[in-house]
């Protein structure tokens, strides 16, 4: 076990590659999000068709195969991608997939009230979307996100199979090297599963601030009014 | 009004004089029949309550009137433009995106359940129209927005939030929001029926002030009949999507003809 | 290089044989998810604190840490302890120990459905916990939950690739294996990104009728 953490900086390293890829990953997924979410409830069929296609096809595709294909496929017919590249496109395209139901369901899930106050208020289609039905979809988008976030950082793992030094390739690398299999990755499983709760918590403040946007929550000015009235008592 | 507007100028010529006209209106949900073949109209500044049986498609007239429902059949004339068609050449046909973006532009409605943004302050609820729709500099609405905050009796309350505020206040911030368009129409749908008994009368307060110190034409669907004969020139009662009788407040309210009109003003008069 | 349909015909045969190991991996990996799954649910309604925190936890950090990390993890430990399974089977353990804890989840919130008159009722007839849980609260809760214990047999059909990398011969590993010899991908690769699509697209619309007709009864 000690050789195992004696090797930190390895693990280290690993850690932040997987780190870099999440947030690669995330960013590409979240714009795919809701680029192909916003055209899933569009008035012209021909734009909610292709938002469709988008989704049906990257959800049903399994993001391992199609990392072994952007790497291994298609440099033979000429596209030669950068290992780290292919990752993040293949997990941003996957998970953006998921992303796009989840902004499309939330932006249908404002009440229609919302809307229709909107176009009382003679607002054009992008304000209406941008002022007022976004920023009331995008509460209800944050807990979804909150798992797909972090189904991306453990899909990540399989960046590995293509040779990324992540987290995942450093435990092989140091299983070989120390012999001390069951140590080695019970440190990195710890590892992941410290990034992960880090990934929850950063989700749940902004569950929070949220909610105070909406008013569902007290702000914090209201709040420490709250306290000083407790404490009065 | 719009006429030094340019961007008015690609309306089509005004057929009508100024107000509400509405030319054989028919409106449709699958085959119940809302409206059937209604004509009436309202001239500018003048302030008409619709009274009628819940169903009796008084909530459809107003929205149709803010394009939230289109009509099929009929033709709904704003100060002389067709709202819901357009122009061209000589056929009408049915309104596009920019076309409505013009005619919407004079009309303002409040809502039964207020629908304030739970996603702004008060203040940018007011604000958030005149500055992204009238293109307003964000001093001028947020003045302008104080102005009617301060009408409604909540110039206190700019900064609270949508939801710290009672339903008797949300509603009058509503009608602020509604007001700071500057409509030339307001569009009034049972704004006291959601709200509790003792917060009736601080709203339609400010809805009297409102009738009293401007010309806004005004439509307005309420139960209270008190406040109805306070504000308005004249009362159409509504039954089945058609009007049964209509006349000035007093003869409605106090002889009507209409065995309809006795029975629903009876029903009324004996909740309150 | 250009596509070679000679090739593609030639070599389906062998990623078709990958497609029922895939299959057969995932079909089983659910089995041991949905019994786990509920074991994992009906322990968190444990009365003891330690019982209930502990399964928590222990769900949790299964849930956040991922499947090919796990899958390495038996690969190499369970040996070590003695345990030798073969790599298919090792497979299926980890396919179904992790989507445990997706399907503990489903199941919990089926529970958690079951109106609380229910439960009043088994006590004001004093039943005994077996029949509590057999009789009265799993039939409910589990029946609810059916459609959404579906949408995890998809997910778990595209994350069975990754038993690849503990040497089960599914169909990526076919592809991979199949390129490797001829040093042409393309094809390999190809064919199998379109079945996986073609498998998860239609099982999920199959599913979703289900749902539907489900969902009318
Ligand atoms: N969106 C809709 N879909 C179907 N039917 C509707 C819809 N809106 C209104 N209706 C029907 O139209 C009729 C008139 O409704 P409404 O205008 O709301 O009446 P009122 O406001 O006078 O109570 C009712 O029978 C109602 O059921
Ligand atoms: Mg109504």
């Amino acid at each position: 076990m000690s050789d195992v953490l004696s090797s930190y900086p390895l693990l280290l390293r690993g850690a932040w590659v997987t780190i870099q890829l999440t947030v690669y990953g995330s960013a590409l997924a979240l714009v795919l999000a809701f680029v192909f979410g916003l055209m899933g409830g569009a008035r012209s069929a021909w734009v909610r068709a292709v938002g469709r296609v988008y989704v049906e096809f990257f959800r049903g595709t399994a993001t391992l195969v199609l990392m072994y294909w952007l790497f291994y496929a298609l440099p033979l017919i000429g596209f030669r991608f950068a290992p780290m590249f292919a990752a993040v496109l293949a997990l941003g395209l996957n998970v953006g997939a998921y992303g796009a139901e989840v902004v499309r369901g939330a932006v249908k899930a404002v009440p229609k009230a919302q809307f229709e106050a909107t176009i009382a208020l003679n607002m054009r289609p992008w304000q209406r979307l941008r002022r007022v039905l976004l920023p009331q979809a995008v509460a209800l988008m944050l807990p979804p996100f909150g798992n797909l976030l972090i189904e991306l950082m453990k899909g990540s793992a399989v960046v590995s199979l293509i040779s990324i030094a992540d987290l995942m390739l450093r435990a092989q690398q140091l299983r070989q090297s120390t012999g001390q299999t069951t140590a080695v990755f019970l440190v990195i499983l710890v590892i992941y599963f410290v990034i992960a709760q880090v990934l929850q918590l950063l989700v749940r403040y902004m569950e929070r601030r949220a909610d105070i946007m909406l008013g569902r929550r007290p702000g914090r000015a209201a709040r420490s009014a709250l306290d000083t009235l407790g404490a009065a008592k | 009004m719009a006429t030094t507007d340019p961007a008015a100028e690609a309306l089509p010529p005004r057929e009508h004089a100024d107000g509400i006209r509405f030319d054989g209106v028919v409106k449709r949900f699958g085959d119940n029949v809302v409206l059937r073949e209604l004509d009436f109209a309202v001239a500018p500044g003048e302030r008409v309550t619709l009274i009628g049986p819940s169903g009796s498609g008084k909530t459809t007239i107003l929205r149709l009137l803010m394009t939230l429902e289109k009509v099929d059949d009929g033709v709904i004339w704003v100060n002389g433009h067709p709202l819901s068609h357009m122009k061209r050449g000589e056929r009408l046909v049915p309104a596009d995106d920019k076309y409505l973006h013009k005619v919407r532009g004079d009309i303002g409605m409040v809502f039964q359940q207020f629908n304030l943004f739970p996603n702004m302050s008060v203040l940018r609820n007011v604000t958030e129209a005149p500055v992204h729709v009238l293109k307003l500099s964000r001093d001028e609405a947020n003045e302008r927005a104080r102005g009617l905050l301060d009408l409604v009796g909540l110039a206190d309350k700019a900064d609270a939030h949508p939801a710290q505020l009672s339903g008797g206040q949300q509603q009058r911030v509503a009608i602020a929001r509604a007001l700071a368009m500057q409509p030339k129409i307001l569009l009034l749908d049972e704004v006291t029926s959601a709200l509790d008994p003792e917060l009736v009368a601080g709203v339609l307060d400010v809805l009297r002030d409102i009738a009293n110190e401007t010309d806004i034409t005004m439509l307005c669907v309420t139960h209270e009949m008190g406040f109805a004969r306070d504000v308005s020139h004249r009362v159409l009662m509504f039954d089945q999507g058609q009007i049964v009788e209509e006349g000035s407040p007093e003869k409605i309210f106090s002889e009507p003809e209409n065995q309809r009109t006795q029975d629903f003003l009876h029903a009324v008069l004996d909740q309150h | 290089m250009i596509w070679d349909w000679h090739f593609a015909g030639k070599i389906l045969p062998d990623l078709l044989r990958g497609l029922v190991v895939t299959v057969e991996a995932t079909l089983l990996g659910y089995a041991v998810a949905l019994v786990l799954g509920l074991l994992w649910a009906v322990l968190r309604r444990s009365p003891s604190r330690v019982v209930n925190q502990v399964v928590r936890w222990v769900v949790e950090f299964i849930r956040s840490t991922p499947l090919l990390v796990q899958l390495f993890f038996l690969f190499f430990a369970l040996p070590s302890i003695g345990l030798t399974f073969s790599a298919l089977v090792t497979g299926v353990i980890g396919l179904g120990v992790h989507y445990s804890s997706y399907t503990s989840e489903v199941y919990r919130a089926g529970i958690a459905d079951v109106p609380a008159g229910q439960w009043e009722a088994t006590t004001a007839l004093n039943l005994p916990r077996r029949r509590v849980w057999f009789g009265v609260v799993l039939p409910q809760a589990v029946r609810k939950v059916i459609p959404t214990l579906g949408n995890y047999l998809i997910a778990m059909f595209k994350d069975s690739p990754l038993l690849l990398a503990i040497t089960v011969p599914e169909m990526l590993h076919s592809a991979y294996d199949v390129g490797a010899k001829s040093l042409r991908f393309l094809e390999p690769m190809t064919i199998v990104g379109v079945l996986f699509v073609i498998v998860s697209v239609l099982s999920s619309l199959l599913l979703r009728r289900l749902e539907f007709r489900y969902g009318n009864n």
